[in-house]
């Protein structure tokens, strides 16, 4: 029986454009791209030159740091275009598809007989090891280190998140696979996470329920509820589809899709669809997104900490969700601080429609105020279930006290556990970004 | 409206963006702009992507509306209680207009002053016009006597603008509440303008309005002057006109229920924090209750916390986010701390009736420190958990 952990705080965001439980067709991508920035921590270097062709299972970039991380290509074709930003930075490089599907050969590995060195060389080299994450920083998992424990969380509460019951449907081996092979690669134990009343039979793991709204489902949220991260220690997290992910790949079937939502206000019919990481919005949306003379946004994972692609950005590698919802910012509200709010969704209870019975909302990406100082308290505290205190972390990040941050838990936390914090937040403040910013400057002050 | 908005951005904002004729004045602009539509600016690439539709300008809306019922009610005391000074019969709106035409230049000066401040420091500083003092501007006329001059409340706006908020950096910045700021400048700068027996209820008329010939001044007693003068008793003194309002008293003090209802749209929006009202309530219930137990005519428990600013303190003033404490259990000990020190205050000083407006001053020196004391317990905890692993 596993141990049930019941968290009052937090919210669900009731957004217009739930995922039906059917699998969506889509059209498969021409090309697949591969974005450096989906990876927090990680340096690019560039293993293949333009106009060279690549089979599948080809590693196409590594680590500028540790070069055994390999990012390796799910599909055959020709490097195209290596997209480059400011300072030379890689910004994405794109394979284009031959639709041969030509791929190197490769063995199973067993995941219960597998060393714990067997298991981390063909992780790195079969290019799934980049969807381990450790925390401190929330960065890529070093692979020279042996993590005190590995979290895994099964539950996304996050808006319109996929349900973990689509996406293991048929993965079930893949799933205990993946998790054997992590459990080989701590010193401690893997910590599984699932939602309260899941039938779920795992070995080689201990399994955690929570219940309770989002972020119960965020894996710093889980960690510090089973077992919190102190100075000096490191961990590892993954979520469902990265182990599903893992175990396949270990097991010789070089398959990277995941299951996604396809949802928001404006989609037509939302719902859910097997798609390839890497592959374009475009192609995912395509024919599923309502006429509309206003603006719409298209983003890359879910409206909390998704990012604004736009049409022809790309699917992040480990995006859940497709969200399109109206953009707003052709959108002319009259006196929005005086009108009774019946049509204004909010937490606080400062509009009328707080008061009416429970519906679906469509919000759009205005910010709806002025940025200001901080004004409010007390508000992020609800919607922060860690024995943390949000708003006196983020202050501390902001100034950059590395005493007054270690002492608060900054090691603890990952962009991610503030966005509601951001969202619920009257003075409009960017808090994630200001995390985010600490924790990338507290890693190269700290290492 | 979409018309209406689009002609502003084509044809009026590019005057005031960068680069624009009256650059300098972005900050009129965008107050003015964000007043009529709801900022476009959308959220960032990176970033949460929705947002909650609450900000600065709803939540001192909310506050406003919550005020309304104790103005509206202070309006009519002011009134009636100038016309029973004068011994004239008055109907209830007569009351209601006489405490109107009181209250609307002091609330006129207040803003023109405060505002202006705050709009040319905005266009200095280039920044957004914050909200913040549209809430102080309506609650220092509401803790000014009805004898105030209309020049001293001006002087005492500019002082709290610039002294108590600006020079930390605005609106969020400050440490002491800027209309209490403005009420103690007051009262220890021209103390006779702010206490005594003369100032509560005015004799002259009001624009005009109300007032007889060759009446000046009145002189009225408020019963946390007669409790310094040692003349309050407690048995023959009616609670219920304190806890209705019907006492002489600054403009929105009075009225206990009208506070209260005030209190209620407070917490039911979550606008300001049910636990500061309910701990400063308690934490003045108690400290009243020992003195009652000790002292010889000292006003009951009920009568402590109907008289005075004591109510309004508790709901509108201790609760101002930014100088209260910000973590849930220094709220607590915050609320409870003001509670306390206000009735103690009003009781052993007598110097100073007015023990609550000191009480929420004390208290917001005293919050950082509560918080930084709530917030070291946890600081506390993670410490131990780490030296336990460390040691195992």
């Amino acid at each position: 029986m596993a141990s049930l952990i019941k968290l009052k705080k937090g919210l669900n965001i009731a957004l217009e454009g739930v995922p039906q439980q059917n699998m969506a067709s889509v059209k498969e991508d021409t090309s697949w791209t591969f974005v450096p920035d989906d990876f927090n921590g990680f340096t690019p270097k560039i293993l293949v030159r333009a106009d060279e062709p690549v089979a599948a299972g080809q590693p196409i970039v590594c680590d500028k740091l540790h070069p055994e991380i390999q990012i390796v290509s799910p599909v055959s074709g020709t490097l195209v275009a290596v997209n480059r930003g400011e300072r030379r930075k890689v910004l994405s490089v794109v394979v284009k598809k031959d639709g041969k599907c030509t791929s190197t050969s490769l063995p199973a590995i067993d995941a219960q007989k597998a060393s714990a060195e067997e298991v981390r060389k063909a992780m790195l080299e079969r290019g799934v090891w980049p969807f381990l994450v450790q925390r401190p920083y929330c960065t890529i998992a070093d692979p020279t280190i042996l993590p005190r424990d590995i979290f895994v969380t099964l539950l996304d509460t996050a808006p319109l998140a996929p349900s973990f019951e689509m996406i293991v449907k048929g993965q079930e081996a893949a799933l205990q696979a993946g998790i054997t092979a992590l459990s080989k690669l701590t010193s401690g134990k893997v910590y599984v996470g699932v939602a309260a009343r899941t039938q779920l039979n795992l070995k080689d793991c201990e399994i955690y329920e929570f219940e309770g709204a989002h972020p119960a489902g965020n894996v710093g949220v889980q960690i510090n509820h089973i077992k919190p991260i102190n100075k000096g220690e490191k961990v590892w997290t993954a979520t469902a589809q990265d182990v599903i992910v893992i175990g396949r790949v270990l097991a010789g079937n070089l398959d990277f899709s995941r299951v996604i939502t396809i949802a928001g206000s404006e989609i037509l019919s939302p719902a859910y669809a097997k798609v390839l990481p890497g592959s374009s919005i475009e192609s995912i949306v395509a024919g599923k997104v309502k006429q509309a003379e206003y603006l719409q946004r298209y983003i890359n994972g879910n409206v909390l900490t998704g990012e604004n692609a736009g049409r022809e950005g790309t699917l992040g590698a480990q995006a859940q969700t497709v969200t399109v919802i109206p953009d707003g910012s052709d959108n002319a509200e009259l006196f929005g601080w005086a009108t009774p709010g019946i049509t204004r969704y909010s937490v606080s209870r400062s509009s009328l429609s707080a008061f009416l019975p429970k519906k679906l909302w469509t919000l759009d990406a205005r910010l709806k105020g002025g940025r200001r100082a901080l004004i409010a308290s007390g508000d992020w505290e609800k919607v922060f279930p860690m024995d943390i205190y949000p708003e006196h972390l983020f202050k501390a990040a902001l100034a950059f006290d590395i005493d007054k941050m270690e002492e608060l838990g900054i090691y603890e936390v990952a962009p991610e556990d503030f966005a509601l914090c951001e969202f619920v937040d009257a003075s409009k403040t960017p808090v994630m970004q200001v995390i985010a910013d600490a924790l990338k400057r507290l890693k190269k002050e700290m290492e | 409206m979409n018309k209406l908005s689009q002609y502003i951005d084509k044809n009026v904002a590019p005057l005031f963006n960068k680069g624009g004729k009256w650059e300098k004045y972005w900050s009129f602009f965008d107050a003015f702009h964000s007043f009529l539509f709801v900022p476009t600016t959308t959220a960032p690439r990176r970033g949460v992507q929705v947002h909650d539709s609450v900000d600065s300008k709803r939540v001192i809306t909310t506050l406003i509306i919550a005020l309304i019922p104790a103005l509206l009610f202070g309006m009519w005391n002011e009134g009636y209680q100038h016309f029973t000074a004068i011994h004239q019969e008055a109907g209830f709106w007569e009351c209601f207009f006489y405490g109107l035409l009181l209250f609307l230049p002091k609330v006129i000066v207040t803003y023109i002053v405060g505002l202006g401040i705050e709009f040319c420091i905005a266009a200095y500083k280039h920044e957004e016009v914050a909200e913040g003092f549209l809430a102080s501007g309506i609650l220092i006329p509401a803790v000014m006597p009805a004898e105030t001059p209309l020049w001293t409340i001006a002087l005492a706006t500019a002082f709290a603008v610039v002294f108590a908020k600006e020079v930390f950096g605005g609106t969020g910045y400050n440490i002491f509440n800027p209309a209490l700021i403005a009420r103690a400048f007051l009262f220890f700068a021209y103390p006779t303008a702010m206490s005594g027996t003369d100032v509560f209820v005015r004799g002259g008329s009001a624009l005009g309005f109300g007032g007889i010939d060759g009446v000046d001044a009145v002189s009225v007693a408020t019963p946390l002057g007669m409790v310094a003068e040692g003349t309050f008793n407690p048995a023959t003194f009616n609670t219920w006109d304190a806890f209705l309002g019907i006492i002489p008293g600054s403009f929105a003090e009075t009225s206990t229920l009208a506070i209260l209802i005030g209190a209620c749209i407070l917490i039911v929006s979550g606008v300001a924090s049910w636990r500061i009202m309910l701990s400063c309530f308690a934490g003045g219930a108690l400290m009243s209750a020992i003195i009652y137990a000790f002292a010889d005519n000292a006003p009951t428990v009920a009568q402590q916390l109907c008289l005075g600013g004591f109510a309004f303190a508790a709901v509108f003033m201790a609760t101002d986010p930014v100088t209260a404490a910000r973590t849930n259990t220094g709220k607590w000990i915050y609320g409870c701390f003001v509670g306390v020190m206000a009735i103690v205050i009003r009781m052993f000083n007598t110097g100073y009736p007015e023990g609550a407006m000191l009480a929420v001053l004390l208290g917001n020196a005293v919050a950082p420190l509560i918080d930084y004391c709530v917030v070291q317990a946890n600081i506390n905890r993670r410490n131990k958990r780490a030296a336990l692993v460390a040691n195992a």
